[in-house]
């Protein structure tokens, strides 16, 4: 007995491994720059994430009967644990980032049948139940460059210690809460608003979405070595660009400008590294356009009008349960065939029609 | 009283005549589902399904008294039609689909014997008393009558050899791709 | 001049360097030729010789019966010995019915007419000449080129496209033909435009060719015939995208370039019409690229039909190392063999030895539906998609998404980074919807079988109880007519 192989007999030189190990590269800096922006508790809070991932990849897995060590060596439970991280508070405590990553891998990924067979983007599902239960821990930050020693750190990050002492609010968070006080947008931004600062990340915020610069970075090298497309970036941007331009323009005493909601909060980390995200993004290019431009609008409407100060979870997921839909529906046109996949007209058909 | 009584016979009475003509204008001729399913069959009557026949086992069909899988020589394009004609979702895990088969003499042990010409239902046996029968392979539906009545067991049902024309590639990932033996240069 | 933008396709390695800078050289008969009788799409030829029978060069050995066929000719003089199955160039390893020749030697050529001049040939008398010669296509698919001429001419067709793309990776015989004949493809271009009318005729090459587009340039000069440079990617070569480059045109689905005006040939067949018609000598001989990893020299040779492979690679100096994979045709559709006895046909562009290496790894992983296979394809369909309907026997879920547009030419399986063998996929479906297909046919023949039979079977039934009625009736009447007589006797 033996096989025979079918064509093609060559291979280009990717896997998904690669892929992943690639996104991760691109992570690098950002992740860096919020270890040195939040000091250690960023470091263990990133490190206990990942292990959890693992941990919990590994059991669940092994539970399944599957094989275990192939799973793990893809990168992809990695990977998702990381994009968390980086989406989470700096100073949260410790539970946070394993509840947060046992959610991401198990009930997120797992439970839906592993990789590629999630319909929700896990970092995004496990953000935004973390969100739900955890309100105060998920809201509490740290002013930038507040850096504890090693063993303080691990008092932040294990010990429970109460930072409400340090903390401070996000921008958006701020800005929402001044809202409701009934201040204008002017008198919330007084002092609290440097758009230099804000491209280059020295504020508050989440571990790895202050430093627009460097995400953006990142985003172009994964554009360059061909691992995402322009599709969903651009639109995603141009989603929260457009509504907060026009609004702008109707109302700049109440509706922030554009530069003020590309720079905060998760827009630019989700734009090249959540809704690029293959397994619950569209196939086609015209669907990541329409899908980027969908998780756009709805960042900006909750942000403006919903009752949470950040929208881009809660966006990323409602469009990653419309994947599907637009995958049904956004098709590329067949060879030969028109839109419908009625054969195109010959000549001579034509000329008997004409 | 009366006037209930009255209106009450009228709305039976008339209502039953309704009834009736609907029952004589309407009247269906046998069940067309029956027909339809018999179409589908092999229509070679060779009774492997244990039915009188493919009208049999189409009237079995209709009912639900009989699997999907009932036609053995049918194999999986006839279950797939029957499913796709009754709306059910076909279970093709019980059909032993080893691909087409055929009848095959076996010149050796045959007395020419001419049984297996009489009860073959497509004329599928070629030959005459006192000759050796042969198969004409394209009008045999593998329905085993032939292999019934031979009285010299000279009749076996062999998976019909593949050839490059019905050669084709197996399912990735399931079984290995076995070719011919003997593969030395 | 415009040329138009294509969807999808890949870039692969194209390691045609190893073959393309050595002159074509000609292969040594071999002791035995086995020439299979089909080496078409369409129906087998018939043998028309002889086990013992003495054949010579371009005589004919099989006739083509139907409409799409071709006959096969002698590659050289020598002597029938076998006419019988030998291992055909195909995968599952199977046989097919092959004439075996030894050659004596001596290479005469068998007399046929040689027009004096071809051009004042008859359209119809080029595409029959060109059918009588064995003429099939040389870029791979192996189609009866004068069924092709024959239906170009009648529902006409304004542009001849010759196609030089040979976009597979490693081939480069078509690259060598048209540094080396350039003349000739010229020639043959030209007279297959006079067979079918049209008015233009263009020559699509890639860019990487640069050798070939400037021969071909010189030799094309005042001819009228057009020298196109196309972008080089994979598949370049498949005729429809090669359309779309040139002219912009679209060949509707389910039917031909004909419909749109377009007659679409390889350079190599070019050749061979020139060979066929100015010369009177059938196709016997072709191009093919012996290359890969493991093949010490490669090189490309003229090679006679029936050669066996293993000759090929001894001409080039034998293997380097053990090859992980032998294939006949390209890297990205040829076909795995696992015998090296089976013959060069007219298909067969080329002989590949590949090393492990080259072939890459293939250790399946789950799709992560990056939909990289869908910006490869370049018929616009969703790899990803129609394989897991396949996966999960949904043939047609997988069929609604246009499977059966696929052209299997494997852009999808060569960039997946899962490693899913994707047009393996489409082609076990287009396999097996094909073998439903057969066997509805042969229930609809044995369906007919039987209906017959039993009609038979009642007919017979009903005589024999009216020959016994009729007998029954007739012994009653004699009966009657006895008693009838009796009684008149004792009457009387």
């Amino acid at each position: 007995m033996t096989t025979i192989a079918h064509s093609p007999h060559a291979r280009a030189a990717n896997s998904v491994s690669r892929i992943m190990a690639t996104v991760m590269l691109a992570l690098v800096p950002v992740t860096l720059f919020g270890f040195w922006l939040n000091g250690w508790p960023a470091v263990y809070l990133w490190t206990v994430s990942l292990a959890a991932a693992l941990a919990g990849e590994a059991a669940a897995l092994k539970f399944q009967r599957r094989a275990v060590k192939p799973a793990l060596l893809d990168g992809s439970g990695v990977l998702t644990a990381w994009l968390l991280a980086l989406s989470l508070p700096p100073w949260a405590p410790w539970w946070i980032a394993v509840v947060g990553a046992l959610f991401a891998v198990v009930i997120a990924k797992q439970v839906f049948g592993g990789l590629g067979q999630n319909v929700f983007n896990p970092a995004m599902a496990a953000r935004v139940m973390l969100l739900i239960s955890f309100p105060l821990e998920m809201t509490t930050w740290v002013p930038p460059m507040s850096q504890p020693g090693l063993l303080d750190s691990l008092a932040v990050t294990f010990g429970g210690m109460q930072v409400d002492a340090v903390s401070s609010a996000s921008l958006l968070g701020h800005v929402k809460t001044e809202f409701s006080r009934g201040l204008g947008l002017e008198q919330a931004l007084a002092g609290h608003y440097a758009p230099l600062d804000a491209l280059w990340g020295r504020r508050s915020g989440s571990l790895g979405e202050t430093s627009a610069l460097l995400i953006l970075a990142g985003g172009v090298f994964l554009l360059a070595r061909r691992i995402i497309t322009w599709h969903a970036p651009v639109a995603m941007l141009a989603g929260v660009t457009l509504p907060a331009l026009l609004m702008n323009l109707v109302a700049p005493e109440h509706y922030a400008d554009p530069v003020y909601h590309l720079l905060s909060g998760g827009v630019m980390l989700a734009a090249f590294f959540i809704v690029t995200d293959p397994v619950t993004s569209p196939n086609t290019a015209a669907g990541q356009l329409l899908f980027g431009l969908g998780c756009g609008l709805l960042t900006y409407v909750i942000r403006t009008w919903g009752a949470y100060p950040e929208g881009v979870a809660f966006a990323v997921m409602l469009m990653n349960a419309a994947t599907p839909l637009i995958d049904r529906y956004i098709k590329p046109r067949i060879y030969g065939r028109t839109r419908q996949g009625e054969p195109l007209m010959t000549r001579h058909a034509k000329k008997d029609a004409a | 009283m009366i006037a209930a009584l009255i209106s009450l016979t009228v709305l039976g009475t008339s209502l039953g005549l309704i009834l009736g003509l609907a029952a004589r204008f309407f009247k269906v001729e046998g069940n067309p589902l029956v027909e339809e399913l018999e179409a589908l069959l092999p229509g070679t009557q060779c009774g492997q399904c244990g039915y009188p026949g493919c009208t049999g086992a189409a009237q079995a069909l209709a009912a639900g008294s009989a699997p999907l899988t009932l036609c053995p020589p049918g194999g999986r394009v006839v279950v797939t039609a029957l499913a796709a004609r009754l709306g059910v979702e076909a279970d093709l895990s019980g059909v032993e689909d080893a691909g087409p088969r055929i009848a095959e003499v076996r010149e050796e042990l045959c007395i020419g014997c001419t049984r297996c010409y009489k009860v073959c239902p497509t004329d599928a046996v070629l030959g005459a008393a006192k000759h050796i029968h042969a198969v004409f392979s394209e009008a045999c539906t593998a329905c085993g009558s032939c292999v019934d009545v031979c009285p010299t067991e000279a009749i076996l049902l062999r998976p019909a050899a593949p050839t490059l024309q019905s050669w084709g590639w197996g399912k990735p990932g399931l079984q290995p791709l076995a070719i011919a033996q003997g593969m030395a240069a | 001049m415009k040329l138009f933008k294509m969807r999808g396709g890949v870039h692969p390695e194209a390691r045609k360097a190893d073959s393309s800078e050595r002159p074509i050289r000609i292969l040594p008969l071999p002791p035995l030729l086995h020439v299979p009788l089909q080496q078409h799409i369409g129906a087998p030829a018939k043998p028309v010789v002889r086990v013992g029978e003495k054949v010579l060069a371009g005589q004919l050995l099989g006739v083509g019966q139907g409409h799409v066929t071709a006959p096969v000719h002698a590659p050289t003089s020598g002597y029938v010995v076998a006419i019988g199955d030998h291992p055909a160039p195909h995968p599952s390893g199977l046989s097919a019915a092959t004439v075996t020749i030894a050659p004596d030697g001596e290479g005469r050529w068998f007399e046929y007419e040689v027009p004096a001049d071809p051009f004042v040939l008859a359209p119809d008398d080029i595409s029959a000449r060109a059918g009588a010669a064995g003429i099939v296509g040389l870029g791979g698919a192996a189609f009866p080129s004068s069924v092709k001429l024959d239906a170009s001419r009648q529902s006409g067709v304004d542009t001849l496209v010759i196609n030089g793309g040979e976009c597979e990776p490693y081939l480069t015989c078509d690259d060598r033909i048209m540094r080396e004949r350039a003349a000739g493809i010229v020639t043959g271009i030209r007279l297959i435009q006079h067979a079918v009318g049209a008015g233009h005729a263009i020559v699509g090459i890639e860019d990487n060719k640069p050798e070939a587009l400037a021969a071909m340039r010189a030799a094309a000069v005042a001819t009228g015939v057009q020298i196109r440079a196309v972008p080089a990617m994979y598949p370049m070569g498949w005729e429809k995208q090669m359309i779309h480059a040139l002219l912009g045109r679209e060949v509707p689905a389910e039917g031909r370039s004909a419909d749109i005006g377009v007659l679409v040939h390889n350079v190599a067949t070019a050749w061979a019409v020139q060979q066929a018609i100015c010369l009177a000598r059938p196709l016997v001989s072709r191009i093919v690229t012996v290359s890969g990893g493991a093949v010490i020299a490669p090189c490309n040779l003229e090679v006679p039909i029936g050669t066996p492979v293993q000759a090929l690679f001894d001409a080039c100096g034998g293997f380097r190392t053990t090859p992980a994979r032998l294939v006949l045709g390209g890297p990205m559709m040829g076909q795995q063999i696992v015998r090296t006895s089976v013959p060069v046909v007219k298909g067969t562009s080329g002989v590949l030895a590949l090393t492990q290496a080259e072939i890459g790894r293939a250790a399946p992983a789950p799709c992560i539906r990056c939909s990289t296979c869908v910006r490869a394809c370049p018929v616009g369909l969703l790899p990803l998609e129609i394989a897991a309907r396949v996966r999960s026997d949904d043939l047609a879920g997988a069929v609604a998404l246009g499977l059966k547009d696929c052209i299997g030419c494997g852009s999808c399986s060569y960039v997946c980074p899962s490693g899913i063998p994707l047009v393996h996929f489409f082609n076990y479906a287009k396999g097996d919807l094909a073998a439903q297909a057969r066997s509805k046919a042969k229930q609809e023949t044995t369906r007919k079988l039987a209906a017959e039979r039993s009609a038979r079977m009642e007919r017979i039934v009903r005589e024999r109880e009216e020959a016994a009625a009729a007998r029954k009736a007739a012994k009653a009447a004699k009966e009657a007519a006895a008693r009838a007589a009796a009684t008149t006797e004792a009457a009387a």
